[in-house]
Parts: structure tokens; C-alpha cells; sequence
């Protein structure tokens, strides 16, 4: 077995030097009924790379990657192109296998870029102070609403109809059990009246922009009416590509902002692993959950990083830890802290013009076509358009002709009837005009 | 004619008529180390003896203060927000947590006298 | 107060250094490196793109105002900044990490290799689903993996770590007793039980309460049976536990708890201890969380990301959260939606955004076929094995509370041996580092004084354990010997001396600040 290294005389040896008769007695005090014999397991025995290799490649084949295809899919997760020098630095050794930095004097390579990823996310979303990172945008949200209720002393979270409804569900599950969570209606291309909700039990009130129909929104006078009845606003970014264009949450009001950080540095993925960004005020930092990396010096007076205010944690405050939390996305973290240290400020604002430039052509481009009209006047890379039929069945048609068209509202409200035939729309700098050019060709086809 | 007593969770509480301060013992300040944090409570809580009343933090480890006597809280030691170190410095003295009002003579009197409380940590 | 005298000394005094100091600072291969933002230029990027300018944009009025304040640099000096960062870091390519609780095994490169083609990596969790059917089969075989290793009926594969796992299972457990009608408000965990258990638990609203060990380090079971009444939801036990030792009465204990109605919650960090040999549904466990970066080797990442799929008996399936994976005639598809579940299934709710940790899925897949069953059962073998061989090699001279009998997957030793010698837990800890180990879990389980946890893994080789042995049989006879040097003011040849976490905490430093700072708007 290649990863094991012991051979038959090593174990011998060593169960001779504990003086156990073989290896079943070292589990003597494991219940005799409870010792299955390995062919109990409905599983494989070994294989080689090579084989497992193969096995691997038959099911990746079978998935269209994004790369392959035309490709318009937002909704919370986005295709950018990630500089090949992050891939390659994320796997050296002492960042992919190296372990949480509680030894600091061996793990300043991880503590330092923990400080630089938590300096670049406060100057990306205007805040003056953010965390290590949490596991992704949507359990980002739901300790950001925990933590507006800790503060305020609450109950009630208001949650915007913009906001990704899995963030929402995701926020219901967890922050419901502590307090009351209510959903503002949907409005496809209009901002709800939220602050007309908001009233002296209210906690926060969390709003996405870019939505998650893509809309910008205006945050300053919904920070205005929380703030003036004493609760605060909680600002969710889902592609965080757009503060390289757009004015932060931190110019606007925000008490703190929770966002996905999947577009810098980390793919598709599937789904995961993301890494979910946090950010506040001073005033709020012993409420903030996940870990923080502090500057300090060590004793001949270097400068050096350490965790900590480790008390709000799970292994110090056990019961009483602001979260139970034990782990950030590390590695994710790591790769988003370089893909930004390439692109610079530069950089940054460059791929977020191009962005923009991209998405605005599509539009243009798709409401060309009979019957197709644009919902969201304002955005950023992401826009939804009306189509004259049911968007999902759009979506398939288009999949079969290799078009990867967008993510269908439907599939995110399956069950609400007057947002059936809206398509969430996204171009980013990886769309080449061939792409666009297909994309708008194969929808007209399809809805002829 | 104000007195000190003790209780056997290291705090220490100086009662002068029905007002008292409170704070932690010199023997608890050494366990715990550095102090680092202090969560104080607000003007205006009642407490009741024995119920958590502050918080203290060292750098590995968060530690409840409980109030030795009931009462309402009528100060909070601001000064340990910019310099916590006075913990450490003076535990009985200026590194004081919380004053209170409203304390029944008849608690506090149930509580260790200075050399019942040295007698009780040398047997810890 | 209560005494939770974990406090240590933190400021680390001053030490002088005797060296001839170097005209650069840095030291033959070890570089001193700044911060990005030190070392950044105005304008400078390490990307090609097109500056397009926008006559006009539809950005609703919001276009961003004023730098950001990002630094700029070119490709080479951003290599170059993260390869030096990286040389400042100990990892298990490296060196051993004997780190109880942790499972710090090898990570397979096939693993990386496999995570990173393209038709896994390059995939959007919301494409059309018929576009991802070999994503949903990958997801479906390890399912089958889980749930055969552990004898259970379902896994709910959406938590993104252990603790997040953890608080899945626990709200399953309350979503079946509020089914029942029920309130059973509290939650038993031993005293030896990890930081995120009652963290989780008083998370999901529970109230926690601990139940004392015994003198073995085993959960007393009479104080469990006498704390069970019909407020108890559920158990929350480690099995191996915390200690290192297999429960031998954990189905005496689970019968208990299901006689008065409440649920068995196993935290799977040890599963490593007994994979392919016990399966936890054998034990009556109603919920476990897999740490996949622990027992299945995906890599710790400096801290992450990790991966806490959550294996769950009959009586919870049914609770699983969204989004459900379902297998049928049409092929596989995600179940996103309440009303759309299949007849018995009430999930109670969604646990974050899309489906899962599904890079970390790859990566464990591919480990569990290339170790196959029984590469599983060997690995479990060695790594109880190679902890057994450190435990007899050094309970004379170090002190093994318990000791007496075998241990499972790591060893635990006390500081009773340090009495006297003026050395702590911490300071032999830190010694360790300059004999080039990182230190071994330390402080951890609370119920043992200056807790050292020990855990080699089967990734060892022999000569690995037995110089790892000889370095710690040393040092601690020289601690018993009253020879101090080694350890006072260690570490000393780390890339830093023990760095000062009292200031850290006192004046928290979080980030790096421009000379004119952007203003947060009130």
C-alpha cells in the first residue's frame, strides 16, 4: 500500500515492543460484536493511480466544464480567470499541508498572509476591520445576523427579496432559532421599500448589491432608516469582482458587510470550497466571529503575527464562543490574497471595466432578440432578462446545443409563478465575442 | 468603617454602608496571567449573588467574575478598557471591576474574612 | 470567578542575540519578508488586461469613488513574496506533526491532480443538471462510501466542516423531536469533550450539560444514566474519545440514551482510530460528522477549508437538510426545494449556499479508492499501532495517566513527570520545534493537567517514530535531570522567538493601514 509505510517486520517489531500478541488486541476494548470482518464492506479493495486515475476522468467527462462551452452562469458563484501563478504557489507544501497556525513561530508564512487578506478585504469593502475568512458568503450572512442580534440585543433579522434565496434559507436555518427572520418581497429589477419594515425590534436588516438579479442597489438611505431606529445594516456582496467598480458597503452605511469570495482566486468548484468574507466596525470587534490574525513582535522585538482574541472561540469560550466555529477556508483564503496581490489596484479596476464593458454588449446584444426584454436597468456582470416563455426549458434547450445560458430564476423560487420566465444572466472578461455572438444566435433559434 | 471579605471564587468585596467595590483576588490575577480584556456591566444591572456580573480574559482563557453580594451596579472601572494591565498591577486596588448599591450587610457577612480566604488558597 | 487557569505567561521577555548580524537581515535561506502593501508600487500589475474606458456605464449612479488602496506588483515579485512566506511554514511534506484530534496524514498529490480536472473543477453548482451528471455520480459513490464505512442509511453531504457537520446533526436531532411534539431542552457532554461540542451545542439552542469522566478516562456511565430524564435531547460523545481510549460501554450508553428518548451525537474526529473495522452504526450512533480532512486526508490548507459530511441513522434521515441527492430512471438530480422532497422526507432547512465542499469531495473520493477497504482497515491498523509503540516507548519516562492499557490512534500524556523541574507542558513544547517537530496537541483534553496529545498517524515510517521517540525520551530526561537550556527561551532556531500574544490582545492589531486612511462613512 503506497501510503503506508510500515512493512511486516516493522509491525512485528513494534507489537513485540508493546507486547501485544497481535494487533486485534489493541482494540480489546472495542465490543466483540461490534469487530466486522473487512467483508462486510460493500467497497473495492485497492487500486493503483493509474486505475483510479481512469475512474476519476469517466466521471469528469461526463460534466461540461464551463471553459468548454459558452458560458453565462452567475447566481453566487462566477467564472474568472484566475492567474496560473496562484494555482501553482497555493500547492507548495508548506501552505497546501501545513496546519492551523497555533504554533506561530513556525507559521509565520500563514499568519502573514492571513494579515494581508484580512487588510485587503477591509480596504475591498471600505470597513475597518475584517476577519481570517468563514466557510462562504451564506454562512458569512448568517453570523453576520447572529452577531447584529448579539449587539442590538434583538430578535428580528429583515431579509431583502435581492438576497440569494439560498443565503436566505441558509440565514433561517441557523438565525431563526435565536430570534424572528422575515423575507421582504421579491422584486425582480426594483428595490423593495425595506426601510418601511424596519421598526424597534429589529436587529438588522440585511441587503445584497449587486442583487441577486444582478440590480445595484442604493445602500445609504436604507443605513439612514435602520440606523435612525437602532439597527443595523448588514451588506451582502456575492461578486466581489464588482468593488474593483463599484462604492463599497463600508461608504455607505454598512455595520458589516458578509460576501463570497469565490471570484478572486478560487474556481467553480462545483459549489465548494468558497471563502466567505467578514468585515466591520471597531466597536464591534470582540463580537465578530471566525479567527483573527493580530501584529505583534517576539522576543528579540521582530515583527510578527499571531492569532488572536482566541477567547470569542470555540476552544477557549466552549459555550460561550460567539460562534462554533473552527476552521477558515485557509487555502482559499490563501489564493484569494494572491490572485488580488496580481492584479493590483490596477489590475482590479482593469478586469472590472472589462466586466462591465462584457455584460453591458450581452445585454444589448440579447434584448435584440424578439420577445426578450431587460429587467435589471443597473448592474455590474450580471443582469436578468424577461423571456416570452419559461426560462428553465430555455436553459435545457440551450444545453443541448452546448450553451451554458444562465441560471433560471426557477431554480432558486421553483414554486413562484410570476418570476417563471426570468433568466439571471452573467458575462465576465472569460466571454469572448464568439461566445456572445452563439449565446445571442442559439436563443433566438430557441425561441422562435 | 468599610471591611473586605472573600468568596471561593476569588473575588474580593469591600462593603462601606450599602455600597461596595468588587474585584478579583491577587491569587486569582496570578492564575490567569496577563489580563487582556475586561467586560464590565452596565450602570443600572441588578445582580444577584453568586450570578455572573463580568467577565475577564487572559490571553488562553475567558474567565466569568460572579458578584459576590446581590445589589445594582452604579460603576463600571472604565480605566481597565485602555489599560487592563491594572489587573495584574493592583487586583485589589485600582485593578477594581464594579462598584454596587443596594448591598445587604447580612450577605456580605456570610463571606470570608481576609485570613479565612489565605487559609482556603493554601489548602487549594 | 472561575478558575479556568489555563493562563500562562505570554509576554516573552527580552532575549539577546550573540550573532554576527548579516548587512541584509536575512540569513543565508532564511528571508525577512514585508507586507504586500510595503512592498506595492502605484499603477504596477502583474495581469495584461485591456483598459477599456466606458463613455457611459449602467452602474445606477453607484461607480466607485477614490483608490482603494491596493498595492501593485509585478508576477516575479509576487512569486517570490509567498514562496519566501511559505519557507516560514512547518507542514507535514516537512515533518511530522504528532498532533492529537487532528489526523495530520500524507496528503496524495493524485488527490490535487484528480480536484483539478477541469470537468470538476471548472463547474457551476447551478449549470443545468444534466450537464453535471458525472459531479452528482462522484457525489453519489462517496455517499456509498460514508455510509457503508459507517453501517448508517444516509449522509447529508452539505456541511463545510467538522463544527459546521456538527451543528447539522444536532439541528436534525431537534427537528425529530419537535416531530415528536416534544421539548427536551438539554444536551449531555463529557467534560473531555472538544471546545466546538458545547460551542455547537449552545449554538443550536441547547443548554449543555457536562458529565464527569473516571479515573481510566473513560465517561462515567453511571453519572450519564443518573443525568438522562425526559429533557434531554441528545449525547454528544467522542468515540475513540478525547483521551485516546475506546469507550468499552458506549453501547451500554446508547441503549441508555435511546430508552429515555434522547439521540446518540458522535463526533468523528477519531474515526481514523477505527475505519474499516467498527462501523459507528453498530455502536447505535444517530448522527456523526466525518472530518474528510482528518480521517480522508484532504489537506489542512493552514487552516482550511475542511469538509463535516454528517452520516445520520433511520430515525433521522428523514431530516436531512437540503438539498437532497436523488438517483432514478432519469439519472441524478439535486433536490433544492421543500416541496419537492421525496414522501417522508422533512429536511429542516439548508445549511449554506449550493451543495456541498465538492473540491474536497474529489480529493477524499479519490483517496478511499486508491486505499480501498482495505487500505482503510490497514491504515486504521497502523496509525493504532504506531501510537501504542510511542506509548510503550515512553510512559517510563514520561507520565501516561493511562497508560496501563492499550490506547487507540493517539497517546496522552500528563506534566506529572515535569513536577518539580520548573518545565512546563509549554516550554517542553516549544523545545520541540528546534529539534525540528512541530509540537504535539497540547493543554487538550482539560481533564488531564498540562495535557500532551499525541497522534503519529499511520504515515509514518518506523525510523520516523523511532527518531521522534528518541528526541522526546531525551529531552524528557533531561527536564527530570534539572538540565534547563534546552527549553528555557524556546524557541530558538524557529524563524521567530515566542512572539508576544499578551500585546496582541491587549492593543489588537488586525491590518495593515494606508498613511491616510479611507474613512469608513458613519
Amino acid at each position: 500500500m503506497r501510503y503506508h509505510p510500515l512493512t511486516a517486520e516493522d509491525r512485528a517489531a513494534m507489537l513485540a515492543k508493546i507486547g501485544a500478541s497481535s494487533i486485534d488486541a489493541l482494540f480489546r476494548d472495542v465490543p466483540k460484536s461490534a469487530v466486522v470482518p473487512l467483508s462486510t464492506f460493500d467497497l473495492p479493495d485497492t487500486k493503483g493511480e493509474l486505475e483510479v486515475d481512469r475512474l476519476m476522468s469517466k466521471l469528469a467527462a461526463k460534466n461540461t466544464a464551463a471553459g468548454s462551452v459558452p458560458f453565462f452562469c452567475g447566481a453566487g458563484a462566477y467564472k474568472h480567470h484566475v492567474p496560473s501563478a496562484v494555482d501553482h504557489l497555493i500547492q507548495r507544501s508548506e501552505f497546501l499541508t501545513s496546519y492551523t497556525p497555533y504554533q506561530p513561530e513556525i507559521a509565520q508564512g500563514t499568519l502573514q498572509y492571513m494579515f494581508e487578506f484580512q487588510t485587503q478585504v477591509a480596504l475591498l469593502t471600505g470597513m475597518e476591520v475584517a476577519n481570517a475568512s468563514l466557510y462562504d458568503g451564506s454562512t458569512a450572512t448568517a453570523e453576520a445576523v447572529l452577531m447584529a442580534q448579539r449587539v442590538t440585543r434583538r430578535p428580528k433579522a429583515i431579509l431583502s427579496g435581492g438576497l440569494h434565496p439560498h443565503y436566505s434559507e441558509t440565514v433561517e436555518t441557523v438565525a431563526g432559532l435565536s430570534g424572528k427572520v422575515v423575507r421582504a418581497p421579491v422584486t425582480p429589477g426594483s428595490a423593495e421599500d425595506i426601510p418601511a419594515m424596519i421598526d424597534n425590534e429589529t436587529a438588522c436588516v440585511v441587503v445584497q448589491s449587486p442583487d441577486v438579479f444582478g440590480m445595484i442597489r442604493d445602500l445609504k438611505p436604507i443605513a439612514e432608516a435602520a440606523h435612525a431606529k437602532g439597527a443595523l445594516l448588514i451588506a451582502v456582496v456575492t461578486e466581489v469582482m464588482s468593488l474593483g467598480l463599484i462604492e463599497p458597503p463600508g461608504h455607505q452605511g454598512a455595520d458589516i458587510v458578509a460576501a463570497e469570495g469565490q471570484s478572486i482566486g478560487n474556481g467553480l468548484n462545483f459549489g465548494g470550497p468558497y471563502v466567505g468574507l467578514f468585515a466591520t466596525r471597531e466597536k464591534f470587534l470582540r463580537q465578530m466571529p471566525g479567527r483573527l490574525c493580530g501584529e505583534t513582535v517576539d522576543a528579540t522585538g521582530k515583527r510578527g503575527y499571531v492569532l488572536t482574541l482566541s477567547t470569542r472561540e470555540q476552544h477557549i469560550r466552549r459555550d460561550k464562543a460567539t460562534s462554533n466555529i473552527c476552521t477558515n477556508s485557509g487555502l482559499c483564503c490563501l489564493a484569494f490574497t494572491i490572485h488580488l496581490s496580481l492584479l493590483g489596484e490596477e489590475g482590479l479596476i482593469r478586469v472590472a471595466r472589462v466586466n462591465h464593458a462584457t455584460a453591458s454588449n450581452l445585454a444589448d446584444k440579447l434584448t435584440k432578440i424578439s420577445g426578450v426584454s431587460l429587467v435589471t436597468s443597473s448592474f455590474f456582470n450580471e443582469f436578468t432578462i424577461k423571456l416570452p416563455k419559461p426560462a428553465a426549458g430555455v436553459v435545457d434547450a440551450l444545453a443541448a446545443r452546448n450553451i451554458i445560458a444562465g441560471v433560471p430564476v426557477s431554480r432558486l423560487l421553483p414554486h413562484d409563478e410570476s418570476v417563471r420566465d426570468l433568466l439571471i444572466v452573467a458575462a465576465t472578461e472569460t466571454c469572448t465575442d464568439d461566445d456572445i455572438d452563439a449565446f445571442a444566435k442559439g436563443l433566438s433559434e430557441v425561441l422562435s | 468603617m468599610s471591611e473586605t471579605r472573600y468568596t471561593d471564587q476569588h473575588e474580593w468585596v469591600q462593603l462601606d454602608g450599602g455600597n461596595a467595590t468588587v474585584g478579583i483576588t491577587k491569587f486569582a490575577a496570578e492564575q490567569l496571567g496577563d489580563v487582556v480584556f475586561v467586560e464590565v456591566p452596565d450602570v443600572g444591572r441588578k445582580v444577584n449573588a453568586g450570578g455572573e456580573a463580568a467577565v475577564v480574559e487572559s490571553v488562553k482563557a475567558a474567565s466569568e467574575v460572579y458578584a459576590p453580594v446581590g445589589g445594582e451596579v452604579t460603576e463600571g472601572n472604565a480605566a481597565l478598557a485602555d489599560d487592563p494591565a491594572k489587573v495584574n498591577a493592583d487586583p485589589e486596588g485600582d485593578g477594581w471591576f464594579f462598584k454596587l448599591k443596594g448591598v445587604d450587610a447580612a450577605e456580605f457577612g456570610k463571606l470570608m474574612t481576609k485570613a479565612q480566604y489565605d487559609e482556603f488558597v493554601k489548602g487549594l | 470567578m472561575t478558575m479556568n487557569n489555563q493562563g500562562r505567561p505570554t509576554a516573552p521577555g527580552t532575549i539577546e542575540s550573540n550573532e554576527l548580524p548579516t548587512i541584509s537581515g536575512d540569513r543565508g535561506l532564511d528571508h525577512e519578508e514585508g507586507l504586500i502593501f510595503e512592498l506595492g508600487r502605484k499603477g504596477m500589475t502583474s495581469v495584461d488586461v485591456p483598459d477599456v474606458q466606458m463613455a457611459e456605464t449602467r452602474l445606477g449612479g453607484q461607480r466607485r469613488k477614490g483608490a482603494i488602496g491596493l498595492p501593485g506588483l509585478s508576477e516575479p515579485e509576487v512569486v517570490r513574496h509567498y514562496v519566501r512566506l511559505s519557507r516560514m511554514n512547518y507542514a507535514i511534506d516537512a515533518g511530522l506533526y504528532p498532533l492529537g484530534s487532528c489526523t495530520m496524514k500524507h496528503n496524495p498529490r493524485l488527490n490535487e491532480k484528480m480536484a483539478r480536472l477541469p470537468g470538476f473543477g471548472d463547474l457551476h453548482p447551478l449549470a443545468p443538471q444534466s450537464t453535471t451528471q458525472g459531479a452528482l455520480e462522484l457525489i453519489s459513490e462517496l455517499m456509498k462510501w460514508l455510509t457503508t464505512l459507517t453501517g448508517m442509511p444516509a449522509v447529508a453531504m452539505s456541511p463545510k466542516a467538522g463544527a459546521h457537520g456538527e451543528l447539522c446533526g444536532l439541528l436534525a436531532i431537534r427537528a425529530a423531536i419537535e416531530a415528536r411534539g416534544e421539548k427536551r431542552p438539554r444536551i449531555l457532554v463529557p467534560e473531555s469533550a472538544h471546545g466546538t461540542n458545547p460551542a455547537t451545542a449552545a449554538f443550536a439552542g441547547f443548554v449543555v450539560d457536562e458529565v464527569p469522566g473516571t479515573k481510566d478516562g473513560h465517561v462515567d456511565v453511571a453519572a450519564l444514566k443518573a443525568k438522562l430524564g425526559p429533557d434531554v435531547a441528545a449525547i454528544m460523545l467522542t468515540n475513540p474519545n478525547t483521551c485516546g481510549l475506546f469507550e468499552p460501554q458506549i453501547i451500554e450508553m446508547a441503549d441508555a440514551v435511546h430508552a429515555a428518548g434522547a439521540y446518540f451525537y458522535c463526533d468523528g474526529a477519531n474515526f481514523n482510530a477505527i475505519a474499516g473495522r467498527v462501523r459507528p452504526g453498530d455502536l447505535g450512533v444517530d448522527a456523526m460528522h466525518i472530518n474528510l480532512h482528518k480521517t480522508f486526508s484532504t489537506p489542512h490548507g493552514g487552516g482550511g477549508p475542511g469538509a463535516g459530511p454528517v452520516v445520520l441513522s433511520e430515525r433521522l434521515a428523514p431530516y436531512a437538510p437540503l438539498p437532497l441527492l436523488v438517483h432514478d430512471a432519469k439519472g441524478f438530480r439535486y433536490v433544492e426545494d421543500r416541496a419537492d422532497v421525496p414522501k417522508d422526507a422533512a429536511p429542516f432547512g439548508r445549511m449554506c449556499a449550493f451543495h456541498g465542499q465538492m473540491g474536497m469531495f474529489t480529493r477524499a473520493l479519490t483517496y478511499m479508492l486508491s486505499h480501498g477497504r482495505d487500505g482503510v482497515r490497514q491504515a486504521s491498523e497502523d496509525a493504532v499501532l504506531s501510537a501504542n509503540y510511542i506509548l510503550a516507548s515512553l510512559k517510563d519516562v514520561m507520565s501516561a495517566p493511562f497508560g496501563d492499557g492499550p490506547c487507540m490512534h493517539e497517546a496522552l500524556f500528563d506534566d506529572s513527570f515535569l513536577d518539580g523541574t520548573g518545565v512546563t507542558t509549554l516550554d517542553f513544547a516549544k523545545a520541540m520545534i528546534d529539534e525540528g517537530y512541530h509540537p504535539m496537541t497540547m493543554y487538550f483534553p482539560l481533564v488531564v493537567h498540562g495535557a500532551m496529545l499525541i497522534e503519529p498517524t499511520e504515515s509514518e515510517s518506523k525510523e520516523s517514530i523511532d527518531r521522534f521517540i528518541h528526541v522526546l525520551r531525551t529531552m524528557a530526561l533531561e527536564a527530570k535531570a534539572g538540565k534547563r537550556e534546552r527549553f528555557e527561551g524556546a524557541p530558538r532556531l524557529a524563524p521567530r522567538r515566542r512572539l508576544d500574544e499578551t500585546a496582541a490582545a491587549r492593543k489588537p492589531i488586525l491590518r495593515w493601514k494606508p498613511k491616510e486612511m479611507p474613512q469608513a462613512a458613519e
